[in-house]
């Protein structure tokens, strides 16, 4: 007995040892730190993403300052500068030497802060590659600069702050500088792309990005007003998993189920949740902790057979198609940019919206494969390509018909760029790395939606230019062939030729406008019109040949 | 030349340009000569051209450089016209009316099957044959018999018993303005598909044992052997008597002299023989004749579908021809009248021929 009780002891001191640190180098594949060149952009990111929320949170348009200093090989410092709010200075140290504190983990709202697990694990990265502390200042409009160095204490999870000053400042804003271990790479999955695509779908942010060759970037603010703020919801019961209900149930402190149905979920009235109790046959007056589990697998059925209305959808907000329309432009320069934003919808009784944008031509590269930019609550998704529902969608779509080549259900190729966003409360990612949204069949159906919408748009347009294109080809055949005809009719005719030529062309320009419009109404006429002469050619040459055949006999 | 084609010219091409003074899309007015257009008219017994007209718009985005290159032969075939220029082939017409266009790199004519059909185009415009616009086809037949020509274009007579054993050439034009029949004896005329059987024929002077005219157009006829039978028929008023190979292409070189055909449907009333008779060879007479088994030919696949073809158009409708496909159907075999020759070579001459005229059984 003794020696079991000291065996159990061993173990439990074990399972302390296992610290933060360890828990990091374990699962950094999880949080965006499996190598070099993903670590540096995680960094940026967790930092990039902070800062927008921030300042949105604050209703202040984002002015960002990102650079990126090479110190040696592999190694490069890092500093960032917002225009946010700030951080109150009790909070500081926590926010940044503490990991999972002050998480959006369970706050049911659209957030960006669904990438990683925080800034602090960037600083924890950052002290485990380099040992070096983080430099926070922040300014919270108070005329004060609060100055921190800090480190996390891998073994209790706490700050370590080495230095702690303040200064006069005046203004608003946080600025970090570290220090870390990463790979600097160019092209996709880059840091300039990842900043790139942020700005393409954060039209109202100035970012402006100092690259470790020295070169500046400016990425423009292309709009001045920032969306509305999101709402926080509550969870909308429909698509309840049995999981999330049991942990609902044992934490409410609702005193009856009905109560329980109407106050816990959103948009829930007691009419709704006496339907869902009669069609699970449980007590209305049970206590929600007293729930046995078939009870609970009643509930879920009886949730799942009563019609319910739909989640309220102020809880998203949707960037705009002008504003994604002037944030494609103002990035990639195209020739034509069509946006849709789609009304929301459900997947699991969550409200979700898909927004689409296709750029076309301009500065587009017009070889290969278009190119894709998915995005999750403003946030680009630069992994994981493939195995995301936005991807597959934009594969299952036809594009021929949008006048685009594609070879089967692949992407399209072609001086193309779409970019495809989903905003939610929850979004659902295929797995923990958070980079491809996962398969829901709603969610599939709203994106192709979203895609033919904008498909449709982008057609009018090219079957519009190359009408005009045609047109301008068919004017220089006319034209081509005047001078030909006019010296032929003098030569019959006598008549002077130049006189004819001119007056033909003279008509031509005039009959530009008739072109257009026969064109369009004749097209199908002239079409089977063609058809029929050349059946009846081909008619006639199989006869000429028989004769033919039948000489040489 | 005849100045009234030059005429007819100079009016299409005022046409024109008055429809470009008025700013009206330039057009011409052109018979359709596609199948659609074409029909066997039951009273004339011959194949013809209907009146369904296409118009030829120059701001037609299909129709813009066919009209321009049917204004540029028109201009070409006025010019040769007017200069009085010997004929031409319309191989050196497409040769004449070739060049650059203007700023391209673009030719008038790529090749000759683009001038070509404009030139058939000319023909039903200005309503007459190439052969009077000074155009010719390359001519492939031969004739002999009691017929004296004279030729206006070389002042020459010619005797059409003294041609020896290469017969006579037909002319690519033989339009009675150059090419004038003097005096013709002879009683009938015997048109062989073959030049081997015609030869063997001018070798014995079957010709003048008979008294008749043979002539091949050499398989399929030529437009002038075509045009010259015509008028041996319609002037001379001769009996026109044809055989050729007992198959269905046989069957068809037939119909063409007597009928015309669909493709030069415009051309069938100046050349057609609607009085033509068919020798043979018939199915009958292989049994009749007793024509050797070595000269029988599988019909191949090919064959049926013709004779399946053939059997549909309306100028084979006589009932005698469509029983005479059906036999041939049945009797499974063709047979070349190059083959005659396995029974004896002067079978044709002094046996199936003399007797097919005298018991004149013809198919019609």
């Amino acid at each position: 007995m003794g020696n079991e009780i000291t065996r159990a002891h061993e173990l439990a001191e074990d399972h302390k040892e296992i610290s933060v640190a360890e828990f990091f180098e374990k699962n950094k594949h999880l949080l965006g730190y499996e190598n070099l060149q993903k670590s540096l952009l995680t960094c940026v990111r967790e930092a990039v993403d902070n800062s927008l929320d921030a300042c949105e949170e604050m209703h202040v348009l984002p002015d960002i300052y990102v650079e990126l200093k090479k110190i040696k090989e592999n190694r490069f410092k890092f500093t960032i500068e917002d225009n946010g709010p700030g951080i109150v200075k009790e909070h500081i140290a926590n926010i940044f030497g503490k990991l999972l504190y002050g998480s959006k983990f369970h706050k049911l709202q659209q957030s960006r802060g669904q990438q990683g697990i925080g800034i602090s694990a960037s600083v924890l990265y950052s002290q485990l590659t380099t040992g070096k502390d983080t430099k926070i200042y922040s300014k919270i409009g108070d005329g004060k600069v609060h100055v921190y160095e800090l480190h996390i204490d891998t073994k209790t999870n706490a700050p370590v702050i080495s230095k702690e000053h303040t200064i006069y400042g005046n203004g608003r804003g946080t600025r970090i500088e570290m220090e870390v271990k990463g790979k600097y790479m160019k092209g996709k999955r880059s840091i300039f792309d990842y900043l790139q695509q942020t700005a393409v779908m954060n039209p109202a942010t100035k970012l402006v990005y100092l690259d470790p060759e020295g070169k500046k970037h400016l990425f423009d603010r292309a709009v001045t007003k920032l969306a509305k703020r999101p709402k926080e919801i509550k969870p909308h019961i429909s698509g309840i998993e049995l999981g999330t209900l049991k942990k609902m149930l044992k934490i409410t402190n609702a005193r009856n189920i009905v109560s329980f149905i109407t106050t816990e979920f959103s948009r829930l009235g007691k009419q709704t949740a006496d339907q869902i109790i009669i069609g699970a046959e449980v007590d209305p007056k049970l206590s929600p902790k007293n729930l046995t589990f078939n009870e609970m697998e009643a509930l879920i059925e009886s949730i799942e057979r009563t019609k319910v209305s739909n989640p309220p959808t102020d809880c998203l907000s949707p960037v705009g198609e002008t504003a994604i329309e002037k944030g494609i432009k103002k990035e990639l320069h195209p020739e034509f940019v069509a946006t849709i934003t789609r009304k929301p919808a459900v997947y699991r009784g969550n409200p979700f919206q898909i927004e689409v944008g296709i750029g076309y031509g301009g500065d587009l590269d017009k070889e290969g494969q278009a190119t894709i930019m998915r995005f999750a609550n403003r946030v680009p998704l630069l992994y994981e390509q493939a195995a995301c529902a936005l991807t597959k969608s934009l594969m299952q779509t036809e594009w021929k018909r949008y006048g685009l080549s594609q070879v089967g259900t692949s992407i399209p190729t072609g001086p193309v760029i779409f970019t495809i966003h989903m905003i939610s409360v929850w979004v659902p990612y295929t797995s923990e790395g958070k980079e491809a949204v996962a398969s829901y069949p709603d969610i599939i159906k709203e994106v192709k939606l979203g895609l033919q919408d904008a498909g449709r748009k982008m057609q009018v347009y090219l079957s519009r230019k190359k009408r005009a294109s045609d047109i301008e080809e068919k004017k220089e055949t006319f034209r081509k062939y005047i001078p030909e005809i006019a010296s032929a009719l003098s030569r019959i005719t006598g008549n002077d030729a130049k006189g004819i030529k001119d007056k033909l062309n003279k008509d031509l320009e005039g009959r530009v406008e008739s072109l257009e419009v026969k064109t369009e109404q004749y097209d199908d006429l002239e079409l089977n019109k063609g058809k029929t002469e050349k059946e009846e050619i081909e008619e006639v040459t199989e006869e000429l040949k028989e004769e033919m055949t039948e000489k040489e006999e | 030349m005849d100045t009234s084609y030059t005429k007819n010219i100079k009016e299409e091409a005022l046409k024109v340009i008055k429809q470009i003074d008025n700013s009206e899309n330039p057009n011409l007015q052109i018979l359709r000569r596609s199948l659609n257009n074409v029909f066997f008219d039951e009273d004339k017994r011959i194949i013809k051209l209907g009146d369904k007209k296409e118009t030829r718009n120059y701001f037609n985005i299909n129709q813009a450089k066919k009209f321009m290159q049917t204004i540029k032969i028109l201009a070409q075939i006025n010019e040769n016209l007017q200069k009085k220029t010997p004929n031409i082939s319309t191989r050196q017409l497409f040769y004449m009316t070739r060049g650059i266009i203007e700023n391209s790199d673009e030719e008038c004519f790529e090749d000759q099957s683009e001038s070509d059909p404009i030139i058939e185009d000319v023909e039903v415009v200005l309503d007459t044959l190439r052969e009077e616009l000074g155009l010719i086809a390359t001519p492939d037949g031969y004739f002999v018999g009691d017929i004296k020509v004279k030729d206006l274009v070389t002042g020459d007579l010619l005797d059409y018993t003294k041609m020896g054993s290469g017969g006579g050439a037909i002319p690519a034009i033989v339009e009675k303005d150059v090419y004038e029949i003097v005096e013709c004896k002879a009683k009938f005329v015997v048109v062989l598909e073959k030049f081997a059987v015609w030869n063997i024929l001018n070798q014995t002077k079957f010709w003048k044992k008979h008294n008749c005219i043979i002539l091949t157009g050499k398989g399929q006829a030529g437009r002038s052997a075509r045009r010259l039978l015509t008028r041996l028929s319609k002037e001379m008023k001769l009996p026109v008597y044809v055989l050729t190979d007992l198959d269905p292409w046989g069957y068809y070189i037939y119909s063409v002299y007597k009928q015309g055909s669909i493709s030069l449907a415009y051309f069938s009333e100046k050349s057609s023989v609607p009085t033509a008779k068919y020798i043979g060879m018939t199915t009958r007479d292989i049994i009749k004749y007793k024509i050797p088994k070595s000269s029988w030919m599988k019909l191949k696949d090919i064959d049926y579908k013709r004779i399946k073809e053939i059997k549909k158009y309306d100028w084979f409708q006589a009932k005698e021809w469509q029983e005479e496909l059906t036999r041939l159907e049945d009797f499974k075999y063709k047979v070349e009248s190059d083959a005659f020759v396995t029974k004896s070579v002067d079978f044709v001459v002094n046996e199936y021929l003399p007797d097919k005229i005298k018991r004149q059984d013809f198919l019609p």
